[in-house]
């Protein structure tokens, strides 16, 4: 019966350790969710934990006044749709092509594909091409270069190829060509598998904001949000290299003039702002993501 | 000849086909082969404004300049240390994250950690910069717990210590990555034959006994590849956190490959030197996924190739 007693400590230990992940994992969000509804001077004297001790809307209706920002939250809405939707169908169109056995060039654009999943021409060559392309300070750097991938290319095409061959043949008896069949059958067919690519990659291109800093920073009409929250942290930072803490105190209430919104305040609003539509798409993407990621681990 | 031509007559014939993937192929191939040619630059003296042909060639001499900056060497061991503490934490929690859900029984504790420890994976890190400097700030969270305890005296600035911020790196790695890593563990662990279980009971095992001789053993298979392809990315993983938590008192402990390459290539306009420091980063890489895989190979453990 020793071995019963082991048994206990075990759970118990294994219930705090999943309880100290989960409360370490919230802790964080609860906390600068109570900075941004707080007031902005009252959180200067530290101290607030996980609730406002002064209600306020006001970080929130401040970020909102900010033409900048709105400016970015258009821009991050447009290219996450746009990059999400086309993405998802170009990579689906030639996936469909690759899973058609009579089609002589499937091999070598498959090959062509998985090639790039393992080179890299650097970010300085890259430069170059995109400048070359016109891409640099334009909207279309969020959408153009990233039309297909190879990663999605394979996932599609492994839920394609586990469709019925029948309907495809039956309806090429009726005399529908290949773009027909592509669009009529397989789209509608493949649903459950667009919609998760669709969901992680309009996620990853709300997350996205090196391509803005790289490429875009010179014009303010093309930011991002997530890039608008970058530049905050960044001057967070700079504001570090002299610094004692009382210097990070001063300067924090110094910078935004003629308002009591601190930027400490207004970077903990920009950083539920930014977060809340990923929190809101989540529960739709936990359904698809485990079996999306067995595919992956297959594969890799 | 024959075949030559009903050839073309085939692919003629596929041509709706060909319209619906071709472009997209000469796409990738012009945003994600062309740039590789742009590696010769490395070779060069380049200056912009001039076809690529007609530079100036130097040989390795931008690779010999690389390595003796110490800079370079700085960024080069930062990147090894926060990588390497970023694959041995991550892996061990990811692991016991693993173990710890699937030893616990199906209901709503369950759910309940798995849906709230996936969350991180999802958000930015430009979104989880800003909870770490918010959560270590003098006047945030974490220094009112500790202060709170009593274990330190007095607030510390723990983001303007050199020598600790390849640790707040990893920790930030561990708290983002951790749930969300033991997925595929999970899976693994899912795949293991019951009837192991059922029979180590019968045997009197306790349940670390089953963990280290069953469950342990089911992943390693997973446990290996993965470990092959992290190998492969000690010098290419995670500038955006260095990039996002560094400041001024942090610098030479924060400087990374890619931070580095963009300072001197598109800040200081040394495109070759830039160019020369990415492909010794490819380069190195390729080795390291190599040697990772040819070990395995030699232990009879699991390859990649």
């Amino acid at each position: 019966m020793k071995g019963n007693v082991y048994d206990h400590i075990f759970d118990t230990v294994k219930i705090l350790f999943l309880l100290f992940i989960v409360a370490a994992t919230l802790l964080p969000f609860i906390n600068i969710l109570a900075i941004s509804l707080n007031d902005p001077m009252d959180t200067m004297k530290g101290g607030i934990g996980l609730l406002p001790r002064y209600f306020t809307w006001i970080n929130y209706s401040d970020i909102f006044k900010n033409s900048i920002i709105i400016r970015a939250t258009i821009n991050s809405i447009l290219r996450t749709a746009i990059a999400g939707l086309l993405h998802t169908f170009c990579t689906a169109m030639v996936a469909y092509t690759l899973t058609r056995s009579k089609f002589l060039l499937r091999i070598p654009i498959a090959m062509i594909y998985i090639f790039t999943m393992y080179i890299d021409g650097g970010l300085i060559p890259t430069f170059f091409l995109y400048r070359a392309l016109g891409l640099v300070n334009s909207f279309h750097v969020y959408w153009i270069p990233g039309l297909t991938s190879a990663w999605n290319l394979l996932v599609i095409r492994t839920y394609i190829k586990g469709l019925p061959e029948s309907l495809i043949e039956s309806a090429q008896m009726e005399g529908a060509n290949e773009f027909y069949i592509f669009m009529r059958i397989i789209l509608p067919l493949s649903m459950p598998v667009l919609a998760t690519i669709i969901l992680f990659t309009a996620v990853w291109h709300w997350n996205y904001w090196w391509d803005t800093f790289i490429f875009n920073s010179s014009d303010l009409e093309l930011t991002t949000l997530q890039y608008e929250l970058m530049k905050k942290i960044q001057s967070a930072n700079a504001s570090f290299s002299g610094s004692s803490i009382s210097d990070a105190f001063s300067m924090a209430k110094t910078q935004v003039g003629g308002s009591t919104v601190t930027p400490k305040s207004l970077r903990a609003a920009m950083t539920i702002i930014v977060s809340i539509p990923i929190i809101m798409v989540y529960p739709f993407l936990q359904r698809y993501f485990v079996h999306g990621l067995t595919i992956g681990g297959v594969k890799e | 000849m024959n075949s030559k031509t009903s050839f073309i007559n085939r692919l003629l014939n596929q041509r709706l086909l060909l319209l619906m993937s071709v472009p997209f192929v000469i796409h990738i191939i012009l945003f994600r082969y062309v740039p590789v040619f742009g590696w010769v630059m490395a070779f060069q003296n380049y200056k912009p404004n001039r076809p690529m042909l007609d530079q100036q060639w130097v040989g390795f001499e931008q690779f010999t300049n690389l390595f003796g900056d110490y800079q370079f060497l700085y960024a080069l061991r930062n990147t090894l240390a926060m990588s390497a503490i970023k694959l041995v934490m991550g892996t061990i929690f990811a692991v016991l994250v693993a173990i710890m859900v699937n030893e616990t029984k199906r209901g709503p504790f369950k759910r309940t950690v798995q849906t709230i420890s996936y969350l991180p994976h999802f958000i930015s890190w430009v979104v989880a910069a800003n909870l770490v400097l918010e959560f270590l700030a003098p006047n945030g969270l974490f220094n009112d717990i500790l202060t709170g305890i009593g274990i330190v005296d007095e607030r510390v600035l723990w983001m303007g210590k050199p020598e600790l911020f390849w640790w707040i790196i990893g920790w930030s790695h561990v708290w983002k990555t951790c749930g969300f890593g033991a997925i595929i563990y999970l899976a693994a662990m899912t795949g293991i034959d019951p009837q192991l279980y059922e029979a180590a009971d019968m045997d009197g095992a306790g349940r670390l006994r089953r963990i280290w001789h069953i469950t342990l053993p089911g992943i390693k298979p997973v446990f290996v590849i993965l470990l092959i392809m992290n190998i492969g990315q000690l010098l290419e993983a995670g500038f955006e956190q260095q990039f996002l938590l560094k400041n001024g008192l942090v610098q030479d402990y924060a400087e990374v490959f890619t931070i580095y390459i963009l300072r001197y290539g598109l800040q200081m306009y040394r495109y070759s030197y830039a160019a020369a420091a990415g492909i010794f980063k490819s380069v190195v890489s390729i080795l390291l996924l190599f040697t990772a895989n040819r070990i395995s190979k030699k232990l009879g453990e699991e390859t990649l190739m």
